[in-house]
């Protein structure tokens, strides 16, 4: 076998920081088990550097090994950069969360760099298996960090409820994928798509691409495949919420790209209509429900099921049309949504998280008039939160703005109903997006509240993954050009060979 | 001056905001530099708007002038394309001038809670957004600006509005006012625009049948507009709506008036004083720049709707107001009147009727601007708007009851003030509406505007009897009232001047508007 460690070198790095964190949380005594958040940090910021010198050194743009099953190309880095710097942010923001804690800190980052791992592996996969490994190796290691406050009832729910309906929709996913395998007789997307075209008319070959979208669904918490969400996230500790609701849905968004794009072009007339009613439905009913959640933690989760049906909206566009330009904006409209979604949606979390750290509470009441105590963090909810609600200057603008763009090219009845759908929709989510700004900024300070406060909520690594989220979601949001070049090449990349 | 040809507008734009974050280099404490800070950057920034004034070539003024264009999102197409044209020439030096006097209102009327760097900033970024709306000439960038102004004033409303409790029917419950407005004002305005903004897209992928290349360039739009290459079909009807939709909510036009009683009222001051001078009028401006020009048989079509909502607006506006208890929510629905007079111009495609909106829009801003401050400043004296409590004003302040007079007078049309302008000329569009628009109908418009004037000088002397006449009530006996102040008299009298200015000389609105909507009415109506 013929392998290019250059090109797998992030993952390398990521494996070997894993072995490291291991062994430094066998070697070092209780006291000192902070090492392990420092050497896990350091050893994901290293593995950027490889992805650097892919991107800008002289080999060749697109690297295949293992017969073509694992490639690592434009698409492949950008997808990688992002898992990398969402999964350090999300780390930064566990230091000081997970110290505060009386559980094992080691195991934590070994847990967390495995399923960063597991993300890394899916963007470079481009067969069923590859695919479904790199999808475990995102989702194992969750179930076990989902229930990581064990002495918490609602963190041992959280756990078993997504690590239940995981395994289901990891056994709809290969249920589907080895329908597919059986009927195309090729795992890797290059086969699936040359044979499936000639079965188009195949009732078994409908059923697997449909179980495969199911299993998807559940992985990017699309309505109605969303009940495991918001208990998960509300029990789960508040950063391994974070990545849930960022690398481990970006993962499952990754999937469906290569699933869609990559395997399947030729039955659009299946996934299509399937996923504008799993889009239409995933805005408006998370949407909705969102209005009535009075927990931030709780309302974010059904607002990133919200942003998951914006995400998917591009999907619809791509299935209407056989041109190849409007394809390629669909899909770069995905990717760029959700690499701006990463970014404020973590800002969001960083902020819940200081926010109860400097208030003990999640509830979004006992939030209310913090500007006045805690003027910098109310600063950067407002930022964040706006930011998800699509308010320009803030780079969510962007988001909706590509998506808005890729749906309304095709100039199909359908899809043109789908943006006005998904225009309602963003209206409707500034509601309880404001209702944040509004607590923070215009209600008056509880009773009781403790104002003075010693706790400074702002402090050392969070602050850090704070303010680069907020610095993306600021410049992304005037100057989206660099950004919006990028994405234009590399969903060429997704989407070669259709 | 190369460099002001090519920098001008842009400094115009993002001097505010760049002070919006130099005020945050300024300690808390230190509010006296605070408010230096904002109103040097504000100041430089009416000295520009002046200066572009100035320099503006008005044998000219159908151009675009002052223009810059340059790459911005290049993956779109979307160009930082900005540059003036006797249509948004007036309105930009308003926005610019009004909020100068607004920060240097600021300067002793803070409203609690105080945190003077705070609304200082917000104000700042505010006047970027206006100013961008004026010169924006990309689609793309029009819709940024439209919207920067939505984060600003809600938190301008929501944090230093008025705490007053009401009882809102619909609702079922009792609310704080400046909550409600704040939220109320933010999602009108955003359901309007996200409808808006499928309308622009639609317009680009449009426009790249007619160029080869989508594009969101205003003037390219225009140009295409002028041979009417959207047509009059579905499509053209689709896109009009969505964006007539994004305007209306905003001008506000009636039926979609409903938060702007409440965001004037709840507002603070000189956010009520930005809203009515400036924030209205980027409606009423948007159709001039994009709906009329570039879907012009659209605009014909329904220019009878258009009008019809105008005046409806006119005669709800000045009744409701007759139904008022309170001062500021009386100046408030004025507005939705005198936005009608607007609307009713532009409805009439004519340049005449062009020519009426933008005159009776500064003359809008101007006025309006100056009740809010006076009733702001009236307020703040005797802690209460009711105008049943009020009364004997002008025998317990004589200057700030003058002045009321004066702005009263200017804004039920009296000729010789800048209001009248506005109101006669758009009665006089309507009289002679675009040939192909039934005569009878819009003559109808011009007689209910006619009522509506009469009505509007009706409510508004009605107030004055009320506020300013007759003898001051008991309760203000023994109360020692200071009359209009330093800060004031800054503030107010360049607003004075200009009512009186416009009253006597329109031209000073005229001369640049003119050519430039008379060229608008040629290319859009061939006529």
């Amino acid at each position: 076998m013929d392998l290019d460690y250059h090109a797998l070198a992030p993952e390398l790095v990521v494996a070997a920081t894993i072995l490291v964190v291991l062994g430094l949380d066998v070697a070092l005594p209780r006291p000192r088990k902070y090492w392990t958040a420092f050497a896990g940090v350091l050893g994901l910021a290293l593995a950027a550097v490889p992805l650097l010198t892919l991107a800008f050194g002289d080999g060749p743009e697109t690297r295949s090994m293992l017969g073509g099953a694992y490639v690592v190309d434009g698409f492949a880095l950008v997808l990688k950069a992002v898992f990398i710097v969402g999964g350090y942010l999300v780390l930064l923001m566990s230091v000081s969360y997970i110290e505060s804690d009386r559980y094992y800190q080691g195991e934590y980052y070994l847990l967390m760099l495995t399923s960063i791992l597991g993300s890394l592996v899916m963007a470079s996969s481009r067969d069923l298996i590859t695919l479904f490994v790199g999808l475990e190796l995102v989702t194992g290691p969750l179930f076990l960090l989902a229930g990581w406050r064990k002495g918490d009832a609602k963190s041992n729910e959280a756990s078993l409820k997504f690590f239940i309906l995981g395994v289901l929709s990891t056994a709809i996913l290969l249920y589907g994928m080895s329908f597919l395998y059986g009927l195309t007789g090729s795992v890797t997307f290059e086969g699936i798509r040359e044979a499936g075209a000639d079965l188009l008319d195949s009732g078994a070959f409908r059923l697997a691409v449909l179980f495969t979208l199911v299993g998807f669904g559940f992985k990017v918490t699309a309505v109605p495949f969303h009940f495991w969400a918001p208990d998960t996230y509300e029990g789960a500790p508040t950063p391994v919420t974070a990545y849930l609701s960022v690398g481990s849905k970006a993962a499952g968004f990754v999937g469906l790209l290569l699933l869609c794009y990559k395997a399947l072009p030729s039955v659009t007339e299946i996934w299509g209509p399937a996923l504008w009613v799993l889009a239409a439905l995933s805005m408006t009913l998370g949407n909705l429900t969102a209005l009535r959640q009075d927990n931030v933690v709780r309302m974010l989760a059904y607002s990133s099921i919200a942003q998951g049906g914006f995400i998917l909206v591009p999907f619809a566009a791509a299935a209407v049309s056989n041109d190849p330009a409007v394809i390629q904006e669909a899909a770069s409209a995905t990717i760029v949504y959700v690499i701006i979604y990463a970014f404020m949606n973590l800002g969001a979390f960083g902020v819940v998280i200081a926010g109860a750290r400097r208030t003990g509470s999640t509830m979004i009441d006992d939030w209310a008039g913090m500007w006045r105590y805690a003027p910098r963090l109310a600063v950067l909810g407002a930022m964040f939160f706006f930011s998800l609600a699509g308010i320009p200057p803030l780079a969510g603008w962007y988001a909706k703005f590509a998506m808005f763009l890729a749906i309304l090219r095709p100039g199909n009845a359908w899809a043109t109903a789908l943006a006005v759908i998904a225009a309602v929709n963003a209206v409707i989510a500034l509601v309880y997006y404001a209702r944040i700004g509004k607590t923070m900024w215009m209600d008056h300070v509880p009773e009781g509240a403790d104002t003075a406060g010693t706790v400074n909520p702002l402090t050392g690594s969070l602050a850090l993954a704070l303010g680069i989220s907020a610095l993306f979601v600021v410049v992304a949001g005037i100057l989206p050009f660099e950004f919006a070049g990028v994405f234009a090449d590399l969903a060429k990349v997704v989407t070669t060979g259709i | 001056m190369a460099w002001f040809e090519s920098a001008g507008l842009s400094l115009i734009v993002f001097l505010p905001a760049a002070g919006a974050l130099a005020l945050f280099a300024v300690p808390k404490a230190r509010e006296d530099a605070q408010k230096w800070v904002a109103l040097l950057t504000t100041g430089l920034t009416a000295v520009l708007a002046v200066a572009v004034a100035a320099n503006f070539n008005y044998g000219g003024s159908e151009k675009f002038q002052f223009e810059v264009s340059q790459s911005w999102i290049p993956a779109i197409g979307a160009r930082y394309h900005i540059g003036v044209d006797g249509i948004s020439l007036p309105l930009l030096v308003l926005s610019a001038v009004v909020t100068v006097l607004a920060v240097i209102y600021s300067w002793d009327h803070w409203d609690e809670p105080r945190n003077v760097r705070g609304f200082l900033a917000l104000m700042l970024l505010l006047a970027t957004g206006m100013n961008g709306t004026f010169v924006a000439l990309d689609l793309v960038l029009f819709f940024i600006f439209f919207e920067l102004v939505l984060l600003p004033m809600y938190f301008m409303i929501g944090i230093w509005g008025d705490s007053a409790k009401r009882r809102i029917p619909v609702l079922g419950r009792t609310v704080t006012m400046r909550l409600y407005a704040a939220i109320k004002f933010f999602l009108f305005t955003l359901f309007g625009s996200a409808f808006m903004l499928l309308g622009f897209l639609a317009l680009y992928f449009r426009s790249g049948d007619f160029l080869g290349d989508n594009t969101f360039d205003i003037p390219t739009l225009i140009e295409l507009g002028s041979r009417n290459a959207f047509g009059s079909g579905t499509f053209a009807f689709l896109v009009f709506g969505a964006m007539f939709l994004g305007f209306a909510v905003k001008v506000p036009m009636w039926p979609f008036h409903t938060w702007l009683p409440d965001a004037h009222t709840a507002a603070p001051t000189v956010g009520s004083v930005l809203l009515a001078a400036i924030l209205l009028k980027l409606g009423s401006y948007a159709f001039l720049r994009i709906s009329i020009p570039i879907l012009p048989d659209m605009a014909r079509e329904w220019a009878p709707f258009i009008g019809l909502l105008a005046v409806i607006g006119i005669i709800y506006g000045s009744l409701a107001c007759l139904a008022q208890t309170d001062v500021k929510r009386l100046i408030a629905f004025s507005s939705v009147g005198h936005m009608g007079f607007v609307m009713l111009g532009i409805a009439t495609m004519t340049d005449v009727g062009f020519n009426a909106s933008l005159i009776g829009m500064v003359a809008h801003g101007l006025i309006t601007g100056l009740l809010f401050f006076l009733a702001g400043s009236m307020h703040h004296r005797y802690h209460t708007r009711e105008i049943a409590r009020l009364g004997g004003n002008q025998k317990l302040m004589p200057w700030m009851g003058g002045i009321f007079a004066f702005t009263a007078m200017a804004s039920l049309g009296l000729p010789g003030l800048a209001g009248f302008w506005g109101e006669f000329m758009s009665l006089l569009g309507a009289y002679r509406p675009l040939a192909g628009l039934s005569l009878s109908q819009f003559q109808t418009y011009m007689v209910i505007g006619a009522v509506g004037t009469v009505l509007t000088a009706g409510y508004m002397l009605w107030m004055l009897q009320r506020v300013n006449l007759g003898e001051p009530k008991a309760e203000w006996s023994d109360h020692e009232f200071h009359d209009v102040g330093p800060t004031e008299w800054l503030a107010w009298a360049p607003l004075i001047v200009a009512i009186v200015a416009i009253g006597v000389y329109p031209r000073i609105v005229l001369g640049a508007t003119t050519d430039a909507v008379v060229n608008l009415a040629r290319t859009a109506f061939g006529g």
